[in-house]
């Protein structure tokens, strides 16, 4: 449980200099929490950020006497997940208790699988999209294969704090907490097989993989998959082996990788730091690191070895699983279309452009627009206001001005959708519309709500802009002679001045019609 | 002793008296006539705990106040007119193995000395559904490991029938409150012959279950894999009474079985055994097996009143029944090495502290250096090892090779007999000290017992007389193939009536009355 803590930085060498010289493996392991209600052997409640230790029960805490019990829904996802990710099904399996002794697992066992997985050998397929950077634009995206060993259940732990100490690690801490909320919660590991001939591309592949994991996930609506909050974490493993080599070199396995990027930046700085080790002749350590998002590097954590001895045996305390075939087929008839070909159908039905669907892609924006666009709204305005005002907001709506997810603005896609309507329909302009979603994320309603609280509405008796339009026209006679001798664009300045007379109340669409019918111009 | 408990209805004698004289059947009985109340049923229980459990140490809790609470409501609910259970009113006793809420639960150990679990297991609700009064919490071996209850770490429990000697184990204390008539009936817990060697050496009955078919929920797991929760009581019918109430699926436990109980209720009523096939396994019979010989006398008279009930005995082989024990012991410690992990002073429990700022690891290192015992400690050891990476297909694989190929013996058995016998222990009652120091010799004990722990299958043991050498009460073995649970019961019942008849009452009406100590 102690951790060393490195003095200073460790040497590293430059990433493109390491690729002449070394290949990198990487291995991948993704623990998905499960978005189920309750949790994956007793029917506590699973909500994320409830008061500590309020969502335990005798189960979860580990007391005396208590018994698990499957969660059905937990074995399905786990299923179609397996399903999603090309695996095969077991059709019968066990789960095994993992003994070691820590604080936060109530049991000082993890009940877990080990030798009989639900789903084995599968596969996914990962874009690879092109680097960015003026030096990468003749790049090419790419598809690369990353097979999946295993996929399994296994229940989470609690969590600790520690308290005290300068880090909020263990190391110097006074006293530590836990919270056994967590303890309890279905996870699914899903472990890849050793990832090859991706060279100076594997950082870049790795990201690419767990952000197609991430949204398979999500389409299997199976988990929040929000890496910020822990319900999607990776493990990243890491090694070097001379170009050409056959054999694999020692790894380290990174933790504590909380994004897309730092995924790529940790696999990124643990290969430069290898190659360092290596290239000095020394003997890289097997053991677990601590990647730090604030400073890019890892620190070396607790030693790790394959003699770790976890004295697995079968759970006595529970029977195997054994989906029949019909169950599995049954789950396999609700798997969701792959996200990258639902992308490319999406796409051509939206018209976007490639440019502006990967910006809708990298935004998380695809199913936002989605259910806007099914609301009635148009997608070019669905990708206006989403991936306009509304990702601006986003990025600092957060706590302390971080940025928070979309759907978590407090606008819907069927404000969206209703916005548009109103434009469209002619109740507002632009402008006004900002207004009225102004209104919205305050809080004050939905968009025809706000507009009526405001009195936002164009004007549509003519009368009034009619008058607006003679005083205007009254006041330019300079301007109204350059358009009566032929530039028609000069109207522009007089919207300008009606559209402010009508303290912005009107359709400038409108108004540039009366002038040049006030001027006898033909437009 | 007379024969007064014979007829309920009749009523005289020492019954009338002392209602603590009755079988449960007539408790029950009397109590439905409205001839006893549950006050007056309780009241005469908790006295005679009160004057003789400081002798006999049967108990670690009594809950006077909650027995008669229950036994309060019972009556009045009764005399309004209520239709309730059979056995509501009648008191019990529960092996404190099982966790009751708001009364502390230890299991027999210091780690849990001052536990008050949250939660009642599965079968003290179902008592509670009973509306029985439960009238304490009796004592064990620590975490039920021992045969003999001196591993408990509140004090041995003395056998009512001679007060030097052990009353078996684990489930001592249930076995001795019912054979001390402390209570009519007790739960007992049996992983290895924790319920049916106690019965054997107190002169009294106890099942072990066809295994899921009583739930483990709320029960304190020594080895999930072989606990199995069962009924203490004076007869087969009393037996076959709690059996019922504590039986039957419960979702909170995955391996429960999910299937009608068997009707033992119905099956205790039987007399007649003709065309019953009866099978002496040879590997757990016989003096060459180092049975004493006044357990193998009685053996054999009771094979003859099987004969003369119309079985048809036969013997049969179970050649790998020889492994057993060497499987049992390292199943048993591999389970209980996980299952006993959970006690490390973060959340209940002990707690001992260190001096100059523990960490995590060293509290929870002292605590259960302080909190454990020496047997739970050996089996700890013994299981962690047998786990260990390198050793587990040697150990813990090849014991579950051994259990298949003991549940195949059982299976081939039962192709050709209905029932399997053997003595339920190899000894009468030792005395309280003779083998703390020899665990082998320990461990012996449950040699007839462990089999049907191994395979799942259910056992049950009645008594078959007493020893001529030392007076002391020995106990037949009766197993059936899993969910037979009722043949149990009927073997055990018609027996029971054959040696009433021979010796003019139940056996345990032999034993002594207890000589209260200072
Ligand atoms: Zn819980």
């Amino acid at each position: 449980m102690s951790t060393r803590t490195t003095a200073g930085p460790e040497r590293t060498v430059a990433y493109d200099d390491l690729l002449t010289r070394y290949e990198p493996v990487l291995g991948l392991e993704v623990h998905v929490e499960l978005g189920t209600a309750t949790k994956m052997f007793c029917g506590c409640a699973t909500g994320f950020g409830a008061e500590p230790n309020t969502q335990t029960c005798p189960v979860c805490l580990g007391l005396p006497g208590a018994l698990p019990v499957v969660n059905r829904t937990a074995v399905e996802s786990a299923i179609r997940i397996g399903l999603a990710l090309n695996c095969g099904i077991a059709d019968w399996c066990r789960f095994a208790r993992k003994n070691y002794f820590y604080p936060d697992m109530p049991k000082n066992f993890q009940t877990s699988q080990y030798d009989e997985p639900i789903a084995v050998d599968g596969w996914l397929d990962v874009e690879v999209p092109p680097r960015e950077g003026p030096e990468f634009l003749d790049e090419e995206p790419f598809t690369y294969r990353v097979e999946i060993e295993r996929a399994h259940m296994e229940e989470d732990t609690g969590k600790s704090t520690h308290v005290g100490g300068a880090t909020g690690r263990i190391h110097g801490a006074s006293h530590s907490l836990v919270d056994y909320n967590r303890a309890g919660i279905p996870l699914i590991e899903i472990v890849t097989k050793p990832l090859t001939g991706a060279g100076e591309r594997a950082p870049d592949v790795a990201r690419a993989y767990v952000g197609a994991l991430r949204d398979l996930l999500r389409a299997l609506d199976v988990s929040d998959v929000k890496m910020e909050q822990g319900s999607l974490r990776c493990d990243a493993n890491v090694s070097l082996m001379p170009t050409g080599a056959e054999r694999f070199g020692t790894r380290t396995e990174t933790k504590n990788v909380n994004s897309l990027r730092s995924v790529e930046r940790a696999v990124r700085y643990e290969m430069t730091r290898h190659a360092a080790v290596l290239d000095a002749g020394e003997a890289i350590v097997q053991e677990t690191r601590h990647w730090h998002e604030d400073t890019g590097v890892t620190t070396s954590g607790r030693p790790k070895s394959d003699a770790d001895d976890y004295r697995y045996f079968p759970e006595p305390d529970l029977v195997p699983v054994a989906p029949t075939r019909e169950d599995v087929e049954r789950l396999r008839a609700t798997l969701p279309e792959n996200p990258a070909d639902r992308r490319r159908r999406l796409q051509e039905e939206w018209g976007y452009s490639d440019l502006e669907m990967r910006d809708v892609v990298n935004a998380g924006a695809v199913e936002v627009i989605e259910t806007t666009v099914a609301a009635g709204a148009s997608p070019a305005a669905a990708r206006k206001w989403w991936m306009g005002e509304l990702a601006r907001r986003a990025k600092t709506a957060g706590e302390g001005g971080g940025a928070v997810d979309l759907l978590d603005l407090g606008v819907t896609p069927a404000h969206v959708a209703e916005l548009d309507s109103l434009v469209t329909g002619g109740r507002l302009n632009d402008s006004m519309a900002r207004q009225a979603l102004e209104g919205v994320l305050a809080g004050e309603g939905t968009p025809t709500e706000v507009a009526d609280a405001r009195g936002l509405e164009l004007v549509q008796d003519d009368g009034a802009l009619q008058a607006a339009v003679d005083e205007v026209i009254a006041e330019n006679a300079d301007v109204v002679e350059k358009i009566r001798g032929g530039k028609v664009q000069a109207v522009g300045a007089l919207i300008g001045q009606v559209m402010k007379k009508m303290r912005g109340q009107a359709d400038a669409g409108r108004a540039r019609e009366l002038i040049l019918e006030t001027l006898g111009v033909q437009g | 002793m007379s024969d007064s408990t014979t007829q309920a209805a009749s009523g005289a004698g020492a019954a009338d008296a002392d209602p603590t004289r009755l079988t449960a059947v007539e408790m029950a009985d009397r109590l439905a006539a409205g001839t006893l109340t549950s006050v007056e049923l309780t009241q005469a229980h908790l006295d005679r705990i009160e004057r003789l459990d400081p002798t006999v140490h049967a108990f670690l809790l009594v809950d006077a106040e909650g027995a008669l609470a229950t036994a309060r409501e019972v009556d009045a609910a009764r005399a309004a007119g209520e239709e309730l259970p059979r056995l509501a009113g009648v008191p019990v006793a529960v092996k404190d193995i099982a966790c009751t809420q708001g009364l502390t639960t230890t299991a027999g150990s210091r780690m849990l000395e001052e536990f008050v679990p949250p939660y009642d297991a599965t079968i003290v609700t179902r008592l509670r559904d009973a509306r029985m009064p439960i009238l304490g919490k009796t004592n064990m071996d620590e975490f039920a490991m021992g045969s003999s209850t001196e591993h408990s770490a509140f004090g041995p429990t003395r056998n009512p029938w001679d007060l030097e000697r052990i009353p078996g184990g684990s489930g001592g204390g249930s076995s001795a409150a019912v054979a001390a008539y402390l209570a009519p009936l007790a739960i007992g817990s049996d992983t290895g012959g924790s319920i049916r060697q106690p019965a054997a050496v107190t002169g009294t009955v106890g099942t072990k279950p066809t295994y899921g078919a009583v739930s483990r929920y709320g029960i304190i797991a020594l080895a999930s894999s072989l606990d199995q929760i069962g009924p203490c009581a004076r007869t087969v019918a009393d037996a076959a009474l709690l059996h019922e109430v504590i039986a039957g699926h419960d979702p909170m436990d995955s391996t429960s079985v999910d299937a009608p109980v068997p009707d033992v209720v119905g099956a205790a009523g039987t007399t007649d055994l003709a065309g019953l096939r009866v099978g002496v396994v040879r590997e757990i019979s016989g003096s060459d097996q180092g049975f004493q010989p006044g357990v193998q006398a009685r053996f054999e008279e009771a094979l003859d009143a099987l004969r003369g009930l119309g079985a048809e005995v036969t013997e049969v082989s179970c050649p790998h029944f020889a492994y057993a024990m060497a499987a049992y012991y390292l199943i048993l410690p591999s389970e209980a090495s996980s299952n006993l992990a959970r006690y490390d002073a973060m959340r209940y429990g002990l707690r001992v502290t260190p001096d100059d700022s523990p960490s995590a690891e060293q509290v929870m290192g002292a605590s259960r250096d302080a909190g454990f015992g020496d047997e739970v400690k050996r089996r700890i050891i013994l299981g962690t090892y047998a786990l260990s990476s390198g050793y587990y297909d040697a150990y813990y694989g090849q014991a579950q090779k051994v259990r298949t190929l003991i549940a195949r013996d059982f299976e081939a058995a039962f192709g050709q007999v209905d029932v399997l016998v053997s003595p339920t222990a190899p000894t009468t009652a030792f005395r309280i000290g003779d083998q703390t120091e020899d665990p082998m010799a320990m461990y012996l004990n449950d040699i007839a017992t462990i089999p049907a722990n191994l395979a799942g299958v259910p056992g049950m043991s009645v008594p078959s007389g007493t020893a001529e050498e030392d007076g002391l009460p020995t106990g037949l073995q009766i197993l059936a193939p899993a969910m037979q649970d009722q043949r149990l019961y009927a073997v055990g019942a018609a027996l029971e009536a054959r040696l009433r008849e021979r010796q003019g009452g139940y056996v345990i009406e032999q034993a002594p009355e207890i000589e209260v100590r200072a």
